[in-house]
């Protein structure tokens, strides 16, 4: 080819010159140019590989809808593949890579490919690897699986970066009235005029200039039309590509900050996700030229006439000496005139059988020539085309005509408007023959379509469209009562004669309709043999339109062959359906700023940076972090765990309880309250004491457990397990404001003002008592079992202590106002030190609550009754409460159920693990008889425990040996199946 | 992408809610027969077109809601406190 930018003209700005690299190779281009002209300007003609055949690929447009100039952009962590470089706008050192190509994509290896593309056709993979027959027929998916490795390294287009992503992305959310999509005559004629009316309008622009088709007209002066819409007061939107129509109004944007820059900054992000929340949207988004299938109709140096036209009057590249344009409407003719005089010769091959008088007048007056009734039959050349040989019509069949030489192809199959987001809203095209496209279907949607997008070809129809576009947001909106009307659909001077494949009798060709994909025209003819007659089977059968591009070029001429297969009209046919993203967009877009730290919230407890000092090992406990275990030196969790859980026993432990729900329950119905969520009664709690309850949920299932403490005749301050607060609150505020709005109760959730350790173990009384203002307030006779008091620690800290035990010893939780949490813990830690106490974590809680038969989360898992969980003496038989009907379901009491059971290993030295599975002992399969949830080591025993369920219970299956079966470690230890209360089963410790 | 006019707050994007459930539900007295319960608790018609459902404004002002929603459309018809005195109020007050 023989491309070469012009002296003169277009949008670039020859005062800037910017520096590239293509395939390590410096080249240089202009600002404001994309990758695709300034590759064009420096006459590189090859620039990708297709997906399958690796068969040279040149630029086909000058648009999104590109499929065949994709590239890699960057290096290192940079790298974004599949990038297309007719959209991406040229900065100074931009490095960009061929792809798919072995050494590079002027000579690739894997072109060999192309010479068995007569058996690489649509399901070529699947047929043939899925077994060799006649040996392995049959043998189905592991045979494919090992032949899909190699497979997928030779098919496929630019591998992503694996390091992580290092660009920073950002989500952001807007409102307005009215919002544009498409900066073309249309869209800007609609963005004034709703403006001009008093709207709040927002324009967005997928290009980095303002202008749509504007930019490739001549004379257009972009500053100008910039002035224009930031008087009328438009919020305009450059880079930035509206991917998605959602409910309700709602766009998705998508802004690229920076990715016309080679560094990243540190103010802005790369990218920036938009929700846009608008009243009224118009779509102003263009149409696409198509291509037309025939012979070798993916050589590089064939594109769209439109981007001949674009190159020309926006690039200022005249992308051919010796040009042929192949056309079925009239649209090509301006582009023709362009090219003849910017110095190139013309040839216009039109199918149609005669043209528009003045259109050829024009255009033979200006020294161009045309042919009617042809097309191209077949293009030839192996790098770049050199001669296309004709065919031409006569009687409805085209028949192999004589060569023609020449360096540019040019194509013009008719146009597809960008209907992309209505389809996004279910709405669906309709097949308008006469201008051989899918036009906007009816819809009540609050969307309106404008210019091209509606099937107006003219220019100043489709200004006249975008005003009318306009008006009638205007009008809807309330604010203009002119009345509107938009132009009819069309406006060829001459019909268009649709045209979708040239093919001769008796003549093989290889004619593409999905560049990117390879698919051709003989994919589509085998899937119809093959019995697929849905346009949504075909798609995924040949995978026409699945590539990056999404067959904004292909889709057409796919449904138009197989309407013609099928002896159908198009409209019959109907196209697949689009769905978002438009364009392909980066994930790293949709994840924002949700990343690494903030992925999610993290709550960490007064006591955190405390709990660091003294060495804490941090865990997870839903959004929360607690400490899990204390090490000392060289200590492994297993080795600390176990000395904190027997320090506690022995002498005192403390541990970080803040986690827990905590809600202020007031009102002169709180009372009755309590005593309709626990299914334990409330009634009578005195003021000054704690009770332990469960909660069930309506169908009878345990919800949560925790203690409510009655601090005054209406006041109760709740605990609930920390991983369930949350939807015990809005449990609570579901049943006040539903249910039994005659409750007056109010719920305030305090979990955050308060932080709360357990201290526990045979000296945590005089652990506290010294650090109390009245250490006797916490007697036996003060403070019994379950009671409660609200009183001060010495300097003057308020606190609230109650008598509860979780671990099975004498035990006292203590909670503070957040802010003195930490004061708190150096007073008791002070003293528990002194009595050779220590700290302990999650680790230890589980070791000592387990040892007791205390349940948790891990058990009660939503599936667990009361009785199951051993606690049914706590349901009673006296009231009613929520899921006291329920509970009684007949399945829920059935003796078989799994119940609450401790678990010991028969051979004291072995451990077994949590998740496996209980089976008996000659009968290890299927779900086995029961399960073990939660495992540790005792201290106070000397070896290892479970708790688990089985079914029937203890009693059915005590002194038996069972199995702990753990099909995924491949491990089997028999067990013994004991009661829930391993130690201390009278509960004498905690009264003591 | 849902929007939803929460009587206290004003129109707030449905990512503050929580999605309660069918709001037509006429929960039985806490002595009512398993019968009865097992009716509420486990049988829901699936409509298509509007439904009242609970919504709950957890990220905001902790209120539940009775919205009248399409099923197909998203079209939401009207909001009010889930709370019948406070819907009854509000109500006055317009």
């Amino acid at each position: 080819m023989t491309a070469k930018r012009l002296n003169k003209g277009g949008q670039i700005d020859r005062s800037k010159k910017l520096n590239f690299y293509w395939d390590n190779k410096n080249f240089q281009g202009y600002q404001n140019d994309t990758l695709a002209s300034a590759l064009l300007a420096n006459n590189q003609t090859i620039i990708g590989r297709s997906f399958k055949y690796h068969r040279p690929r040149g630029i086909m447009s000058a648009g999104v809808e590109e499929s065949g100039a994709l590239v890699t952009i960057g290096k290192g962590k940079y790298r974004d593949p599949n990038v297309r470089a007719t959209s991406q706008e040229l900065y100074e050192g931009i490095t960009a890579y061929g792809q798919n190509a072995f050494p590079n994509v002027r000579y690739d290896l894997g072109f060999i490919n192309s010479m068995f593309s007569s058996f690489l056709s649509a399901g070529f993979y699947y047929k043939t690897f899925m077994g060799i027959p006649p040996f392995e027929w049959g043998r189905g998916t592991k045979i494919w699986m090992f032949y899909e490795y190699f497979i997928r390294k030779a098919a496929g287009m630019g591998s992503a970066s694996r390091k992580p992503d290092p660009d920073k992305y950002e989500h952001a959310h807007d409102f307005c009235d009215v919002l544009v999509v498409g900066s073309g005559p249309a869209g800007i004629e609609s963005a004034l005029e709703a403006a001009q009316n008093d709207l709040d309008v927002i324009l967005v622009e997928q290009d980095f200039q303002l202008g749509g088709d504007l930019l490739n007209q001549e004379g257009f002066i972009e500053k100008e039309l910039i002035e224009k819409l930031h008087q009328a007061g438009v919020k305009v939107m450059l880079r930035t590509t509206a991917f998605g129509l959602y409910d309700n109004s709602v766009a998705g944007l998508l802004e690229r900050v920076e990715d016309n820059y080679e560094e990243s900054f540190k103010e802005t992000p790369r990218q920036r996700f938009w929700t846009i929340r608008s009243k009224q949207t118009i779509l102003a988004t263009g149409a696409i030229e198509r291509h037309i299938a025939f012979g070798n109709n993916d050589v590089p140096g064939i594109m769209t006439a439109n981007a001949a036209k674009s190159y020309l009057n926006r690039f200022a590249v005249l992308p051919g000496k010796n040009v042929i344009i192949s056309t079925n409407n009239d649209s090509v003719y301006d582009t023709a005139i362009a090219l003849l005089k910017s110095g190139a010769d013309v040839q216009v091959i039109d199918s149609r059988s005669e043209i528009d008088k003045h259109i050829s007048k024009i255009f033979l007056q200006n020294g161009g020539t045309f042919q009617l009734n042809s097309a191209p039959f077949k293009a030839k050349g192996a790098r770049h085309i050199n001669k296309v040989q004709l065919a031409s019509l006569k009687d409805n069949t085209w028949s192999v005509q004589g060569k023609e030489n020449c360096d540019l192809l040019l194509l013009s199959g008719g146009w597809s408007p960008v209907l992309h987001l209505l389809s996004h809203r279910k709405i669906k095209a309709e097949w308008n023959n006469e201008n051989a496209c899918f036009l906007p279907g009816k819809h009540d949607e609050p969307i309106t379509v404008v210019g091209s997008a509606a099937g107006v070809w003219d220019n100043n129809n489709c200004i006249e469209s975008g005003k009318a576009g306009g008006l009638k947001v205007s009008k809807l909106l309330g604010k203009k009562n002119q009345n509107f009307s938009f132009p009819v659909p069309g406006g060829w001077k001459k019909a268009l004669k649709p045209i979708y494949e040239i093919k001769c009798k008796n003549q093989k060709t290889k004619s593409f309709i999905d560049f990117q994909h390879d698919v051709t025209t003989s994919d589509i003819r085998l899937a119809h043999q093959e019995g697929f007659i849905s346009v949504e089977h075909l798609k995924r059968y040949t995978t026409l339109g699945m590539a990056n591009d999404q067959g904004k070029i292909g889709n057409i001429i796919g449904i138009a062959l197989m309407a013609e297969l099928l002896n159908k009209k198009i409209q019959e046919v109907g196209t697949t359906t689009f769905r978002p993203p438009y364009t392909p967009i980066s994930i790293g877009s949709l994840a924002g700023r949700n990343v690494g730290d903030h992925f999610r919230p993290l709550r960490k407890s007064p006591l955190h940076d405390w709990n660091l000092n003294q060495g804490a090992v941090m865990i997870e406990a839903g959004l929360w972090q607690r400490p899990w275990y204390f090490p000392k030196e060289k200590e492994t969790i297993s080795e600390a765990y176990v000395r904190e859980a027997e320090t506690t026993r022995k002498s005192v432990g403390i541990c970080d309880v803040t986690s827990l729900g905590k809600i202020f329950i007031q009102g002169p119905d709180a009372t009755e309250l309590l005593n309709r969520i626990y299914t334990n009664p409330f009634a009578k709690l005195p003021i000054g004491k704690a009770r332990y309850g469960i909660m069930l949920r309506d169908d009878g299932l345990v919800m949560d457990d925790g203690t409510s403490w009655r601090l005054s005749e209406n006041d109760y301050f709740m605990t609930t397990s920390t991983t369930q607060a949350a939807k015990v609150m809005a449990w609570l505020e579901e049943l006040l404001q539903i249910r039994w709005s005659d409750l007056k109760v109010h719920l305030t959730s305090v979990s955050e003002q308060w932080c709360g350790i357990s201290v526990a173990g045979p000296k945590s009384r005089e652990t506290i008592s010294t650090c109390l203002e009245n250490p006797e307030i916490i007697d036996n006779e003060n403070l019994p079992f379950m009671g409660v008091v609200e009183t001060k620690l010495i300097t003057n800290i308020p606190c609230r202590i109650a008598r509860i035990s979780f671990s099975g010893e004498m035990a006292f939780e203590i909670y503070v106002p957040s802010e003195f949490g930490e004061p708190m813990m150096e007073i008791i830690w002070k003293k528990a030190k002194s009595l050779n106490g220590c700290l302990y974590g999650l680790e230890a809680l589980g070791a000592l609550r387990i040892e007791k038969g205390h349940v948790t989360g891990a058990e009660l898992d939503g599936r667990v009754t009361i009785d199951d969980a051993g606690l049914g003496k706590m349901a009673s038989t006296k009231k009613s409460y929520i899921g006291s009907a329920m509970r009684k379901r007949g399945v829920l009491n059935d003796n078989n159920r799994e119940k609450l059971v401790g678990i010991f290993p028969k051979d004291k030295n072995t451990t077994f693990d949590a998740g496996a599975i209980i089976c008996e002992l000659e009968n290890i399969k299927g779900y086995g008889i029961g399960r073990i949830t939660s495992v540790t080591h005792s201290p106070e025993l000397g070896h290892w425990i479970g708790l688990g369920f089985v079914s029937g219970g203890y009693e059915k299956w005590k002194n038996k040996t069972t199995i702990a079966s753990d099909p995924i470690r491949n491990k089997n230890v028999e067990v013994e199946i004991v009661s829930p209360h391993m130690i201390d089963p009278e509960g004498g410790r905690m009264h003591g | 992408m849902i929007r939803i006019k929460c009587p206290f707050c004003g129109e707030r994007d449905h990512s503050e809610f929580t999605y309660g459930g069918d709001g037509s539900i006429k929960y039985p007295e806490l002595d009512a027969s398993i019968k009865e319960w097992v009716q509420a608790i486990f049988f829901r018609e699936n409509i298509c077109g509007m439904q009242v459902e609970t919504w709950h404004h957890s990220s905001g002002c902790r209120m539940w809601l009775k919205v009248e929603r399409d099923t197909l459309t998203h079209e939401i018809k009207s909001v009010e406190a889930a709370h019948d005195g406070l819907a009854k109020l509000l109500r006055r007050k317009q």
